[in-house]
């Protein structure tokens, strides 16, 4: 266990907003989960109870009976706002004493960086660089990744969770979401920041980093195990394990979706349906290529003249 | 005018004139004598209520008694409050519920300006300064130091704070009806963010952001049908000058090209966009209705089925 090298990388300057995030994130959950666990009550209980539901209060912090329903946003929002700014304010001044922003030698194309990273918040990308091409990784993926966010709002159709914070009522949008945002992006961020060493090896936390290593991985692509060994073998077959991949996980994905979540199912149209299914196999491949990659070192599994997935 | 004063000056008789003289300057200084000390006394009596000055209320358009017509008026007549309506649902301000990150993601996003701003003082985006002006800025500058860290950690916090701000947001449904435009603003926001946070990066012009910003530019090369590696690129004519990482960086190599565009993108390009999409994003805030929630729980037994 190397303890300094630990200790580096924990302290480095532009980690410690990541090492921050931990906390903040795992406060924000638990402050999410636990309205979602309340409101999740009382549906279950208003659910049952027909007569009771039409006179409810509905909240998990109901009014008291003598409060007004609305309050003046002077001095009742902005004393939020005005105290949040001096706590924020307070955050930084304390942060920016104690910690310097890094200043590394002078820029030297003739020096290349042993790891070169990007900034924190791009190294899930970069470490998608490993299991991906740059055109995937670097341009397809964030593009994906940024239309993807956005029609969300127009494929969700449950009515349902609208302004509170529930589970029960929401299960499949917020636990891919959950996948996409928790599984992949933070943790890929954590394996880019953390993880990553000298020549983007895997050095386990308190592995010393070792510049010197070398590892022979013989990585293989999905058509040699096969033997195919023409162009045009491999692009046919590449083109059929990715579509086999859409038509055979789609057909997975659909028999699950239409099954646990019938009344979306129902109320979506072709569209929204097809749109949701092509993010949704897009984002499951990512972990899956991982996976091949770790564990069968496979480079790629479609291979073409001008492209190779 | 200047005719009618010369005739006047003609028919003036001057046998009267010394008197009425003498009488006009002895009543000047009587109500010298008399009005002074009274005008005097009055402006002492108007300096105790500084509201009541005409400079005050020309200023502040309402009284400041504790009504609630003053508190509505407090917001709504004041430039930089009026995107507050008067009065808000009691629950909207609850923390638990809102946790406050798209107010401090725009509080940074102002920390950040400011600090921003100091630092131009003292950069000069060209390879032979650029370096020696951070070194100038931690070493020399009085709070110079304190001035790069916090435009730094905030930049860091804003990243935070925008991915938290989207995770609540989604947590809480409030993306649904009839909120789902504005959803994609804040998505380019996002975008927004990260880009500024970047271009950011390589201006120290130290190894840290030459490297991380020959990485990121890096993959632009690979971009599909755009850059010279990638798919179906060189068979569109595409090669190291004039794909769209050339484009990006005004050269073949991350170098004084690259850092003037990222000063103009970091300092002048993205801030104003991403002002304007700020802009839309609160007022779509307001016009969609506010803050989403708390709102009361409907049951799944209540949605009544559209007919197909």
């Amino acid at each position: 266990m190397d303890w300094k090298q630990l200790w580096e990388i924990l302290s480095a300057a532009d980690n410690v907003p990541i090492i921050a995030m931990i906390p903040l994130l795992a406060f924000y959950m638990y402050l999410a989960w636990r309205q979602a666990h309340a409101n999740d009550l009382i549906i279950a209980e208003l659910e049952g109870n027909a007569a009771l539901a039409k006179t409810h209060h509905r909240k998990a912090w109901p009014f008291k009976p003598a409060w007004a329903k609305e309050v003046h946003v002077w001095p009742f929002l902005l004393r939020v706002e005005f105290l949040a700014a001096i706590i924020v304010t307070i955050i930084l001044m304390v942060w920016s004493i104690t910690l310097n922003a890094p200043l590394e030698e002078p820029a030297n194309p003739n020096l290349t960086m042993n790891p070169a990273k990007a900034p924190w918040y791009f190294l899930g990308l970069q470490e998608m660089l490993v299991y991906f091409d740059p055109w995937i990784a670097g341009v397809v993926m964030p593009t994906l990744i940024i239309v993807g966010l956005m029609v969300i709002p127009y494929i969700d159709t449950n009515p349902l969770g609208a302004g509170y914070y529930t589970w029960k009522q929401r299960k499949f949008a917020i636990g891919t979401f959950l996948f996409g945002f928790i599984i992949l992006w933070v943790s890929m961020i954590f394996i880019g920041t953390f993880i990553r060493g000298p020549g983007w090896q895997w050095f386990w936390p308190g592995q010393t980093w070792d510049h010197n290593r070398l590892i022979y991985e013989v990585n293989r692509d999905l058509p040699d195990l096969f033997g195919i060994t023409s162009n045009w073998g491999k692009g046919i077959f590449g083109a059929a394990v990715v579509g086999g991949f859409f038509a055979i996980g789609g057909m997975l994905v659909h028999a699950f979706f239409r099954r646990h979540n019938a009344k979306d199912y129902k109320r979506m149209s072709l569209l929204q349906y097809s749109i949701m299914m092509t993010f949704l196999l897009t984002m499951l491949a990512l972990p899956i290529k991982m996976l091949l990659r770790l564990l069968f070192h496979i480079k790629y599994v479609w291979i073409t003249p001008w492209f190779n997935v | 005018m200047p005719e009618e004063k010369t005739t006047n000056g003609k028919n003036d008789k001057s046998v009267g004139l010394v008197e009425r003289l003498k009488a006009g300057v002895k009543e000047d200084l009587e109500s010298l004598r008399t009005d002074l000390p009274a005008k005097a006394r009055e402006q002492v009596e108007l300096l105790k209520k500084p509201s009541k000055t005409q400079v005050f209320t020309s200023i502040f358009r309402h009284k400041h008694d504790d009504t609630p017509r003053n508190r509505a008026l407090g917001v709504l007549s004041n430039v930089f409050l009026h995107l507050h309506p008067a009065k808000i649902n009691r629950d909207a301000v609850r923390y638990s519920y809102t946790w406050g990150m798209g107010g401090i993601t725009f509080y940074l996003f102002i920390v950040l300006t400011l600090t921003g701003v100091l630092l131009m003082f003292y950069y000069h985006p060209s390879k032979v300064q650029a370096f020696r002006d951070v070194l100038y800025l931690e070493h020399d500058v009085p709070f110079g130091k304190l001035l790069r860290n916090m435009h730094r950690w905030a930049a860091h916090l804003m990243v935070i704070a925008v991915e938290l701000h989207m995770f609540r947001v989604f947590l809480t449904g409030s993306y649904k009806k009839p909120r789902e435009f504005n959803w994609n603003v804040g998505v380019i926001l996002l975008v927004l963010t990260l880009l500024l946070s970047f271009t950011g990066y390589l201006l120290p012009d130290d190894q840290l952001g030459f490297w991380a910003v020959t990485v990121g530019t890096n993959m632009a090369r690979a971009t599909p049908l755009l850059g010279h590696e990638g798919p179906f690129g060189a068979q569109l004519g595409m090669t190291p000058y004039n794909d769209v990482r050339f484009g990006l960086l005004g050269g073949s190599i991350v170098d004084a090209n690259a850092l003037l565009r990222s000063y103009i993108w970091h300092c002048i390009g993205i801030p104003i966009i991403a002002s304007i999409f700020m802009v839309l994003h609160f007022w779509r805030v307001r016009k969609d209705g506010g803050i989403s929630g708390p709102a009361a729980v409907v049951l799944d037994s209540e949605i009544k089925e559209a007919k197909k």
